[in-house]
């Protein structure tokens, strides 16, 4: 796969959709693309991370670990950005994320995923929109569980 | 040391100056009678009268007395060149002799200075001393005896002769001699005194360099290059004012010598003219006296000039002497005696009211007594003076007050012989030799010469070298020999020394390094078949792992006909590793003959228009950012000063076509492409026909290399080893896959599984310790450094190990893991641990608690760590 080709799977990403073509040729040139077969562990659970991936191609489990053996929580595929949360705050991995088929992806290192969000605040905007968008999602799940428990009391 | 340079001469060189001094009489009466042949020549040969002539009982007629004569003329000129070349020869030798002595004494004694004389006298000072100073005395040595009596001999002889004409007129010509013997020393002295200071002002100017070179990057980081500046300049500025000075007065003294001299025929002319007129001399005795004056003043010029050189070389003696010869000098004796190979120290070392200091400084150590068992360990903590008592205790520095014994020995009268082999002292700053690793973990057993091999082909040269070292006085130690003391280090042998420098290794955490460097190694030469054949299995290994299916992506290997997408272009096109700098990737485009190649498979354009594409892509990613910006050094192919000059090039290549470009111009494009990796630069720009194409000009190539470059290149070929590539590429005989998932660990472990099946990581090992350390270990990190000064004490196996928190720069748990290794190693050897971190101590049998220099607490770590200790406090605080 080709520069040109990457810069399109890039700009379909949605915290990268109003970023300028040659950011984000930059951004494909410098990140390094990583091939996964099926059954590989993209990142473990409570590990430090160093990188964040974008899924190419392909398909994986976010899994979390509980006291009865690991649970799938989320299915992510192309164009997903995952593992940005370890770079961001420099916490240990949160879940798990396993190939489920085999997977193309640009692995983006913490130091360049650093340097590009200083270089071009857009960007930063963008990923700031994105988690907030997350966020906001997860407070509404939050919101809607604490409702559910509140109307079914045990 | 002789405190004159004559005393230093005559103490070494009598006899040789004899020899120097007999010959130069020796060939006197030759030289005076080639002198006087000419005048027999002239006057009886060719204007004589009264043939035959008698000439040793033999009569001969004109012409064959004027043969005899000049054949005998030519015979003087040949002894009288042999005797000079001789003369000249010995002095020379001699000088040098004599030099080469000078100059090992004072290495000598700089081997012999106590420690803290380092803090007063610098580097930048010592060097020029032995180096340049004394180089002018090996000159005047020859000459310094045999060169005053000849002159001297000569100008008496004139003297004598223009006596013995008139001796009015003798003490006319020697009138002005007292004159100047009183004046010129005068004068000479005033120079001489600017002599010592021109020296004085060099070793400043010279000390000071060294400091620029050292401290560098503090004079960058400060920006302080224009102090250093003017601080230079004001130097060579005072330099100059003292030479010019010394010009002045130096010519001055010619003027005046030359004008003196001149004086006299003035007295001849009027004094002798006036009694030849009066008739009191005759006329021919005038010009007798006024020939054999011309003739004085050779010898006469001669010894004044020996006079002001003997003058300078006194003071440059005097002035390096007296650098050297410093009170506080460690004995020679303890520096050169030699040791019994089984001594051992056994008895506790003993401290009683050990006390150290500076001379006139503060007291460091004070009233020091205490007891290091020698089959245990001590743990030393808390204030100042711990390096001191280390360094006491390593017999590095001599007490100023009090005792240390080992047994009923006195350490400070122990040659170094014992105590540099049975203590080995470790510090935090370890100096590594400029050298191989191996060599600087074996330094510490390199203390005498032990074997020599016998009767090889340069015994001779050897014995001829050993014997004119002896005539310097310098030492005949060989270094050809075997250094190695195996039986101190408690080996049998090379191979044993070889298996407990790896196990040691293992001990200080430093087997890994070793096992990369090694990979990272190239073999010499292929020097070791059976290495060679291994690694080879080991390539062979790797290949039956890499067939695995989910193996199968990590590694592209080299196969003759196919394109490498791992690999750059240039490396595709070569299908070899560069050998020196002909075919290295920067050079390709300006290599004449890959050129020629790229011409005949028809490249050239596609090469161009390559480049131009390239450049388009890295201006089009990078202009915008700052130059000097990381990615610059990190993905880009063009330097960011570089890029300005590619736009107005790949423009100018849009507009007109990439032919427009000029010579220079193309020539940096087609650079560009050379660099390109297709797998990791997915630029898009090699597809299969342009795959196909490289491997044309890859075989032809190949094919036509004219054999002056062949040396240049070492191609890749299937079974046969790479000299000119690392071991780990040699095993991998291919490139890492770049777009797979943790592919260099993945890699990493097969090569090391492989490896160990062959059981191969010693023989890395092995090649990793012949890896170059850098100028003082600077190929290394600090913590490297520091595990190989711990590897190299404990290789000594020494009966007293000191360590002065040698590991303070290590992490927590290599710190750990070579602690229990080091201690478990010398469980039963003595051991004294100046401890970074109080809490350490719990290990030791018995702790040592320092405060203001004085043993404040002894004892065990569990008798000390109670409440209103001083460890108590140490341990809080730490």
């Amino acid at each position: 796969m080709s520069l040109a080709e990457e810069v399109e799977l890039l700009r379909r990403i949605p915290m990268f959709t109003n970023v300028e073509t040659s950011k984000l040729k930059l951004l494909a040139f410098t990140s390094e693309r990583v091939a996964f077969h099926a059954g590989d562990v993209l990142f473990h659970q409570n590990e430090m991370g160093s990188s964040a991936f974008i899924i190419v191609a392909g398909e994986a489990d976010v899994m979390v670990d509980t006291p009865n053996g690991p649970l799938t929580v989320a299915k992510v595929g192309r164009n997903d950005f995952i593992g940005e949360i370890a770079i961001l705050c420099d916490v240990p991995r949160t879940a798990s994320v396993v190939a489920v088929t085999d997977m193309t992806t640009l692995c983006i290192s913490k130091d360049l995923f650093f340097r590009m969000v200083t270089e071009f605040p857009q960007m930063a905007v963008e990923i700031m929109r994105v988690l907030a968008q997350r966020l906001e999602n997860t407070t509404r799940q939050l919101r809607e569980a604490v409702a559910h428990s509140a109307s079914h009391p045990m | 040391m002789e405190k004159s340079i004559f005393r230093f001469v005559l103490r070494y060189s009598t006899r040789q100056q004899v020899v120097v001094l007999v010959l130069t009489l020796l060939s006197f009466p030759f030289l005076y009678y080639s002198l006087e042949l000419p005048k027999q020549i002239v006057n009886d040969a060719i204007g004589g009268q009264n043939f035959p002539k008698e000439f040793f009982g033999f009569e001969f007629e004109q012409v064959p007395y004027l043969m005899l004569l000049s054949g005998m003329f030519l015979v003087l000129v040949v002894i009288n060149g042999v005797f000079k070349f001789r003369i000249n020869t010995l002095k020379g030798r001699l000088g040098e002799r004599m030099l080469r002595r000078l100059r090992y004494e004072l290495y000598i004694r700089v081997l012999r200075f106590p420690l803290p004389r380092f803090r007063k006298v610098s580097q930048g000072e010592i060097i020029p001393m032995i180096t340049a100073e004394v180089e002018p005395l090996g000159g005047f040595i020859g000459d310094s005896i045999a060169l005053p009596v000849f002159q001297g001999g000569t100008l008496l002889v004139y003297l004598v002769f223009i006596f013995m004409q008139d001796p009015i007129l003798g003490a006319a010509a020697v009138s002005l001699y007292p004159f100047q013997g009183w004046l010129i020393p005068r004068l000479q002295r005033k120079v001489n005194q600017l002599g010592k200071q021109r020296v004085r002002a060099m070793r400043q100017i010279s000390d000071r360099i060294g400091e620029s070179v050292s401290g560098v990057s503090e004079i960058h980081a400060h920006d302080t290059s224009a102090w250093h500046l003017a601080d230079i300049a004001h130097r060579y500025g005072d330099v100059y004012d003292i030479r010019f000075e010394i010009f002045q007065r130096k010519f001055f003294i010619k003027f005046l010598n030359n004008f003196i001299n001149q004086l006299t025929p003035f007295f001849f002319y009027s004094i002798g003219g006036y009694l030849v007129i009066k008739g009191s001399i005759s006329f021919g005795s005038l010009v007798a006296v006024l020939a054999a004056y011309k003739d004085l003043a050779g010898p006469w010029k001669e010894l004044l000039d020996y006079y002001q050189a003997k003058e300078d070389i006194r003071i440059k003696y005097e002035q390096v002497i007296e650098q050297f010869d410093v009170p506080e000098l460690m004995p020679a004796a303890l520096l050169a005696s030699d040791a019994d190979p089984n001594t051992r120290l056994t008895a506790p070392m003993v401290f009683s009211n050990v006390g150290f200091g500076e001379e006139n400084g503060p007291k460091i150590l004070d009233g020091v007594s205490c007891t290091l068992p020698l089959d245990g360990h001590t743990a030393l903590v808390g204030g100042a003076g711990r390096d001191e008592f280390a360094m006491l205790a390593a017999r590095l520095l001599m007490p100023t007050a009090g005792r240390i014994r080992v047994g009923d020995q006195d350490l400070s009268h122990l040659p170094e012989a014992v105590t540099g082999r049975r203590i080995a002292y470790v510090g935090q700053n370890s100096y590594m030799f400029t050298a191989s690793l191996r060599d600087n973990l074996y330094y510490g057993l390199r203390h005498r010469p032990l074997t020599l091999e016998e009767g090889d082909d340069r015994a001779a040269e050897r014995l001829r070298r050993a014997k004119e070292a002896k005539e310097a006085g310098n030492t005949d130690f060989s270094l050809d020999a075997d250094w190695i003391d195996y039986v101190s280090a408690g080996c049998d042998g090379p191979e044993s020394l070889r298996k407990r420098t790896l196990a040691i290794l293992g001990m200080v955490d430093l087997a890994d390094d070793v096992y990369r460097l090694g990979l990272n190694g190239t073999l010499e030469n292929d020097t070791n078949e059976d290495v060679v054949t291994r690694i080879l299995e080991a390539r062979a290994a790797l290949r039956a792992e890499l067939a695995q299916p989910s193996m199968r992506s990590l590694v592209e290997i080299w196969h003759p006909e196919r394109f490498n997408n791992n690999a750059t272009v240039a490396e595709n096109l070569l299908f070899g590793s560069p050998v020196g700098p002909v075919f290295s990737v920067d050079a390709m485009a300006e290599n004449a003959y890959v050129l020629e190649v790229l011409q005949k498979v028809d490249l050239t354009r596609d090469f161009l228009t390559m480049g131009v594409q390239v450049a388009r892509t890295m201006i089009e990613l990078f202009a915008d950012l700052p130059p000097g910006h990381q990615f610059f050094e990190q993905f880009s192919f063009i330097s960011s000063e570089e890029l300005p000059d590619f736009q107005p090039m790949v423009a100018k290549a849009d507009k007109d076509g990439v032919d427009s470009l000029k010579p220079e111009e193309k020539r940096r494009m087609m650079a560009l492409p050379f660099k390109l990796i297709p797998a990791r630069h997915r630029l898009g720009l090699i597809d299969d026909g342009m795959e196909r194409r490289l491997l044309e000009a890859r075989h032809t190539f190949a094919r036509d290399l004219p054999d002056s470059l062949r040396a240049s290149v070492e191609f890749f070929v299937e079974d046969r080893y790479n000299t000119a590539s690392t071991i780990q590429d040699n095993i991998l005989f291919g490139k890492v896959a770049y777009g797979q998932a943790q592919t260099g660990g993945k890699v990493g472990r097969l090569v090391a599984q492989v490896i160990d099946e062959l059981q191969l990581r010693e023989t890395i090992q092995e090649i990793g310790l012949d890896h170059y350390v850098g100028v003082s270990g600077s190929r290394l990190s600090r913590v490297q450094r520091q595990k190989v000064a711990l590897a190299r004490a404990l290789l000594k196996n020494p009966d007293l190990l000191v360590i002065n928190e040698a590991t303070a720069g290590l992490d927590g748990a290599s710190q750990t893991r070579i602690h229990d290794a080091i201690l478990e190693e010398r469980k039963g050897k003595g051991v004294v641990w100046v401890l970074h971190r109080p809490s350490m101590a719990r290990r030791f049998a018995q702790t040592l608690v320092l405060r203001s220099g004085q043993i404040a607490e002894h004892g065990s770590y569990q008798e000390l760590d109670k409440p209103g200790t001083v460890m108590h406090e140490l341990l809080a605080a730490e």
